[in-house]
């Protein structure tokens, strides 16, 4: 909201400056954004002139050569001029070389043409108070010569910017910033200029011009109506324009500018229609049908959804309630019969109707937040003065008033004791009475209570006493509050084992040398195809992921690019891993830690609360892309990332949770076929981890890369919140190095997992320590060294049972086709 | 054997002068075995001992074991020096250029700055008894908005562009959908905070259409706005220094009552709003720095949640919002928003170490 502060200054002057002004405003609850400067750079040197005569230019077509009297009494100042309108006998405004310009410049004299002009005769938009440039602007002869313009016109004004929050509609007027000055700083506050009546003339009623119909009360509560005949149309004198440019409103004709000044100066839209352009003569408030349309004053014809809220007349559609009005009945310059719409519109169905179309106005913004109907009658009061005076207009007896369900003021409770018990400060009962009158409240004292009666451009913002505890604290001053800690008697803060480990695990990568990225939570459908994403319902891993069956689209995207939520991390780390390509990084080790998305079923949800369930199926994955393993030295090759360094990452993952992780062949689309594993824990799936495929490596400009992703969540659930004792050193170790030779293609897990098999309880442990391929074995073979610890937990091993053992390895080795070497 | 002595004596003379003049390792141990082994003469004169007669038992073992002590040391001070000058030699030749760059040690990666900073967020809160909750980005209506005292039809709807998924489902536009979520799970008294990603459909310098936030929930018997201002006082020095001052301003959102934003004293200028003769660019000469949105709690939220204990006459509390990136670029200097979502390693590589 603009609030010009000469204008304001007419109704709450606290006699300080703008600054000032907007600082009270900004510790009350309306937040000041800037203070812009108006019209011209300081009022010296502009003055009232009379032109004395106007002969034209010898060499210059379109210019003419005046002498003007400036008032100083010596000889007339010769001013150059290039107005069409200029001539002897006006009264104009006029800038004396030195006076500083809206622009900031400093006029100077200046020959033009060969004749030398000291000084300039001013139009409208030189002096930044109107857009006009079509001629001088004509003041009235009453005027002296030499009287400093500024006493004559609003030449210099400054401009609140405020930010109104969407509950105060009564702050989008200066009336309403007014009363805010008034109870934030004390300063007397000037009367309500709704209140004054304008006497009406003639012997007719407003009932005899027009007809009016509220048909369908859900779209509005109250309809009134004045109408004026005798009206002329023209423009509006310089102090109107002045106010509506300063307000950031474009002047256009007395009827249409004196309708955006009652908006602007007491918040309620009204609507001007020529009456001799009512077809039928009457008015009727309707929901609309669906598919009706009419073209808006904007000339853009529209189409509407049933419910939204029209005004019609006999023949049909004639403006959209409370957003815009239709070409039909518009005021022109030939209208002479008007008749003023001041209604209450229903505001969610005003935000409803605005965002449909797409369509935000003035009216709207204001209508939205529900307006009171009582500020519809105010707003005709105001409105018929003007037209009275500035349209020469004759009121005509009576407004039409459709009030189907007239509204009591509201009246709300205020108990002294919350006071205290809300914002822990008391205060005292005469300064809370005072503060709440002071804003218009009017308050009748109880024994410890306060009846309130709320004023009618109060009543969407305070209905109950947390509202009216809110107005006291505001104007009370909140530094005046108590600084105090919540005695919090039986609260304690901790993380929980999940959050501990989500710490840890992104702890331990980065201090495994991976940097964590933030992705973006959105895709686009081509970059999942990309990415050979593109087929799910594939479940790409973990538990959530196999309940599911497509990826989350948004009815709303910025762009195709940002269109479906992110079904797992690893496109987000493909886009970093070549964006720091491009920008020339090397080696590149990132994760990420973040939510992904996937659909769980239909969009719906039922009536009331959902009880807590989740809409979608979200998870939290831990993913990894790496290009390098480790960098390059004076000594040593940098390492490429394959699929063993993102393995020990996973490994070192499951270390970390204390999960014991399992890792299997697996195939993946956009994995190498033959460099995949699926991680688990038991019957958990808990991720995947392999090498890019190379078209999609490919496809991210990266020359190959291994990454993993990881089902936090389950992997979470999978770890134990408490380790268990187990004795390991009390009886000693025996250990053993076997070398099993086998077929190439049995795994080293299958190799692993029948050695510990068959080692049973007595075998505590085997790793693979070493591969061989070569000379050694027979083609098609290969030895895996593999070290064995046999340990019991309650006695020391005798030979004869680890031997036992052993040989329970080697028959189960046989039966794999493996065999004891050396 | 009378002469058994003498010989004696013979042996490890003998034997002394070898090991004196033996010139490596393998020689002494060849001696070893020569005078010390199995089949050495010592050795055999000591195993025949039972046969000499009683008189002589005694001096020869005595004589005989002497030898052997003795050569033994020997042998070990030989093989000892021997080994320490071969070492020496060894050690002589193994020499390296000092002067080459070592090698690194693995270098520890980073957090992201909005990790770093969330995770600081929450220790300060922490340390203040809260818990910390998280919820579902992808959220309904019901918990975004209506639940929040924003009915269908509500002007503050207009406050947050939203991305919609479907008539009922959304991409929360604030944290606080989980306000309602996590008093529909545990009856008062609750203290948490809700770090996570929200969404508005905005994209310019200063907003992108992804974001993070930590929303804060105090719901108690008695808890006043002059808690909830002690409470982010502590949050504020934590986080921007000891001698901060907070103000609460008077402000408007749809789930608190009164609502307040709430400002820091300017760290860089120290709450004067001048660097010396110029105006605080940070502050922008106010002294005064936005921080995040909060106030009481509005009484219809918790009517949405009055049956699990939060009757609006028997427990109040506060409630606060504020945008991580927005903490870590005041804390950390970062002039644009963008930099924090474009994941350049030169950029992360600053920040979580």
């Amino acid at each position: 909201m603009r609030v010009p502060v000469r204008w304001l200054r007419e109704y709450c002057d606290p006699e300080t400056d703008a600054a000032g002004i907007g600082d009270r405003l900004d510790l009350t609850g309306t937040e000041l954004e800037r203070i812009e400067r108006l019209g011209v750079g300081g009022r010296e040197g502009f003055v009232v002139g009379k032109v004395l005569s106007a002969e034209q230019h010898p060499d210059a077509d379109r210019l003419r050569v005046c002498a003007v009297d400036d008032g100083s009494g010596g000889e007339p100042r010769t001013v150059v001029c290039g107005a069409p309108n200029v001539a002897a006998g006006q009264t104009v405004a006029v800038a004396l070389p030195g006076a500083v310009m809206p622009d900031g410049t400093k006029l100077g004299e200046a020959e033009l043409r060969g004749v030398r002009s000291s000084g300039m005769i001013l139009a409208e938009d030189e002096l930044g108070i109107g857009p006009d440039h079509g001629g001088t602007l004509e003041l009235d002869d009453g005027l002296a010569a030499g009287t400093p313009l500024a006493d004559a016109l609003p030449i210099d004004d400054e401009v609140l910017e405020l930010e109104v929050t969407p509950n105060r509609p009564d702050c989008l007027s200066v009336y309403g910033i007014a009363r805010e000055v008034h109870a934030a700083t004390g300063a007397p506050l000037g009367d309500d200029p709704t209140l004054v009546e304008t006497i009406a003339t003639g012997d007719d009623q407003a009932e005899d011009h027009v007809a009016i119909e509220i048909a369908d009360p859900e779209v509005c509560l109250r309809y009134t109506a004045r109408v004026y005949e005798d009206v002329t149309v023209g423009p509006s004198p310089a102090w109107l324009r002045q106010r509506l440019t300063a307000a950031g409103q474009r002047p256009i004709s007395n009827i249409v500018d004196i309708s955006n000044y009652v908006m602007l100066e007491c918040g309620q839209p009204i609507h001007t229609f020529d009456l001799d352009e009512v077809r039928g003569a009457r008015i009727v408030v309707r929901g609309a049908e669906q598919g009706e349309t009419m073209t808006t004053l904007d000339g853009v014809e529209r189409a509407f959804d049933a419910g939204m809220a029209l005004i019609g007349d006999a023949e049909g559609p004639t403006g959209i309630g409370g957003v815009m009005g239709g070409q039909v009945s518009e005021v022109s310059d030939t209208t002479t019969r008007v008749l003023v719409e001041a209604a209450t519109f229903v505001g969610p169905n005003i935000l409803k109707t605005s965002k449909a179309l797409n369509l935000r106005s003035e009216a709207s913004t204001r209508f939205e937040k529900q307006l009171h109907p009582e500020n519809a009658m105010a707003a005709q009061r105001l409105t018929s003065r003007l037209m009275v005076e500035l349209c020469g207009a004759r009121l005509v007896p009576g407004t039409i008033d459709a009030y189907p369900d007239p509204q009591e003021p509201r009246v709300v409770e205020l108990r002294m004791e919350r006071v205290l018990g809300l914002l822990g400060k008391a205060i005292c009962e005469d300064e809370v009475v005072g503060r709440l009158e002071s804003l218009g409240f009017a308050v009748e004292r109880g024994d410890g209570t306060l009846s309130v009666t709320v004023p009618y451009w109060r009543d969407s913002d305070v209905q109950r006493e947390a509202d009216l505890l809110e107005e006291v604290a505001r104007t009370h001053g909140l530094d005046k509050l108590p600084v105090t800690l919540p005695a919090r008697r039986r609260a304690v803060g901790r993380l929980t084992p999940r959050q501990r480990l989500r710490r840890r695990l992104e702890d331990a990568l980065r201090d495994r040398g991976l940097h964590e990225v933030v992705g973006w939570s959105f895709t686009s459908p081509q970059k999942l195809e990309r990415a050979r994403l593109g087929d799910l319902p594939t479940p790409p891993l973990g538990e959530h992921a196999a309940r599911v069956s497509h990826v989350l689209h948004l009815a709303n995207p910025l762009s195709e690019d940002q269109s479906v939520m992110r079904p797992m991390l690893l496109p987000g780390l493909l886009d970093a891993a070549r964006e720091n390509r491009a920008r020339g990084a090397g080696g590149l080790a990132l994760f990420e830690s973040a939510h992904v998305y996937l659909a769980s079923g239909d969009l719906d949800a039922p009536e009331g609360s959902p009880g807590g369930a989740m809409p979608a199926a979200e998870g939290h994955h831990l993913a990894a892309l790496l290009t390098q393993a480790a960098p390059g030295t004076w000594r040593r090759e940098p390492v490429a990332a394959d699929f063993y360094a993102a393995k020990g990452l996973v490994e070192a993952i499951g270390s970390v949770s204390g999960v014991a992780l399992e890792f299997a062949r697996g195939d993946q689309p956009y994995l190498h076929p033959g460099r995949t594993a699926v991680v688990s824990a038991g019957e958990h799936r808990l991720g995947l981890v392999g090498e890019l495929h190379p078209e999609v490596a490919d496809s991210w400009d990266l020359d190959g890369g291994a990454v993993f992703e990881m089902d936090f969540d389950a992997l979470a659930a999978a770890a134990p919140t408490v380790e268990t004792f187990s004795d390991v050193t009390s009886f000693p170790v025996v250990r053993q190095d076997i070398a099993v030779v086998a077929p190439a293609d049995v795994e080293a897990g299958a190799v692993r997992a029948t050695v510990l098999a068959a080692g049973g309880d007595l075998l505590a442990d085997a790793q693979v320590f070493d591969v061989y391929e070569g000379e050694q074995v027979a083609e098609g073979n290969r030895s895996l060294a593999l070290r064995l610890e046999f340990q019991a937990r309650d006695r020391t091993l005798t030979e004869a049972e680890v031997n036992e053992r052993r040989g329970a390895i080697e028959s189960a080795l046989a039966e794999l086709g493996g065999r004891l070497r050396g | 054997m009378a002469d058994a002595p003498a010989r004696l004596e013979e042996i490890r003379a003998e034997a002394q002068a070898a090991i004196d003049v033996a010139a490596s390792v393998a020689e002494l141990e060849d001696l070893r075995v020569r005078y010390l082994g199995r089949k050495a003469e010592l050795t055999g004169m000591l195993r025949s001992i039972k046969d000499l007669p009683p008189e002589q038992r005694g001096p020869v073992g005595k004589g005989g074991n002497e030898v052997k002590t003795a050569l033994e040391r020997r042998l070990a001070e030989r093989i000892g020096s021997l080994e320490r000058a071969e070492l020496d030699e060894r050690l002589r030749t193994d020499s390296i250029d000092v002067t080459l760059p070592g090698d690194p040690p693995p270098a520890p990666g980073h957090l992201h700055l909005i990790t770093e900073t969330r995770r600081a967020i929450e220790d300060v809160f922490l340390g203040l008894g809260f818990s910390v909750a998280e919820g579902p980005e992808v959220e309904f209506d019901y918990y975004n908005f209506t639940a929040l005292n924003h009915p269908p039809g509500h002007p503050a709807r207009m406050l947050a562009d939203t991305f919609y998924l479907s008539d009922d489902v959304l991409l929360r536009t604030h944290t606080s959908p989980m306000q309602v979520r996590s008093m529909e799970a545990q009856e008062p008294p609750i203290y948490l905070v809700v770090p996570g990603k929200a969404y508005r459909r905005d994209n310019d310098a200063t907003h992108t259409p992804m974001f993070h936030q930590v929303e804060g929930l105090a719901v108690d018997e008695d808890i006043t706005l002059a808690d909830l201002q002690g409470v982010l006082l502590e949050f504020a020095r934590a986080m921007f220094g000891a001698d901060r001052r907070i103000r609460l301003r008077p402000h408007y959102f749809p789930f608190t009552e009164p609502s307040v934003e709430v400002d820091v004293s300017c760290f860089q200028c120290g709450g004067t709003g001048f660097l010396g003769a110029a105006r605080c660019n940070l502050c922008k000469g106010s002294g005064w720095i936005e921080i995040l949105g909060s106030g009481m709690v509005d009484p219809n939220v918790l009517g949405f949640v009055a049956d699990n204990g939060y009757d609006p006459e028997r427990v109040q509390g506060f409630a606060f919002g504020m945008g991580i990136e927005r903490i870590a670029m005041l804390r950390h200097a970062v002039p644009d928003l963008r930099l924090l979502f474009e994941n350049d390693v030169r950029f992360l590589a600053q920040f979580g170490s």
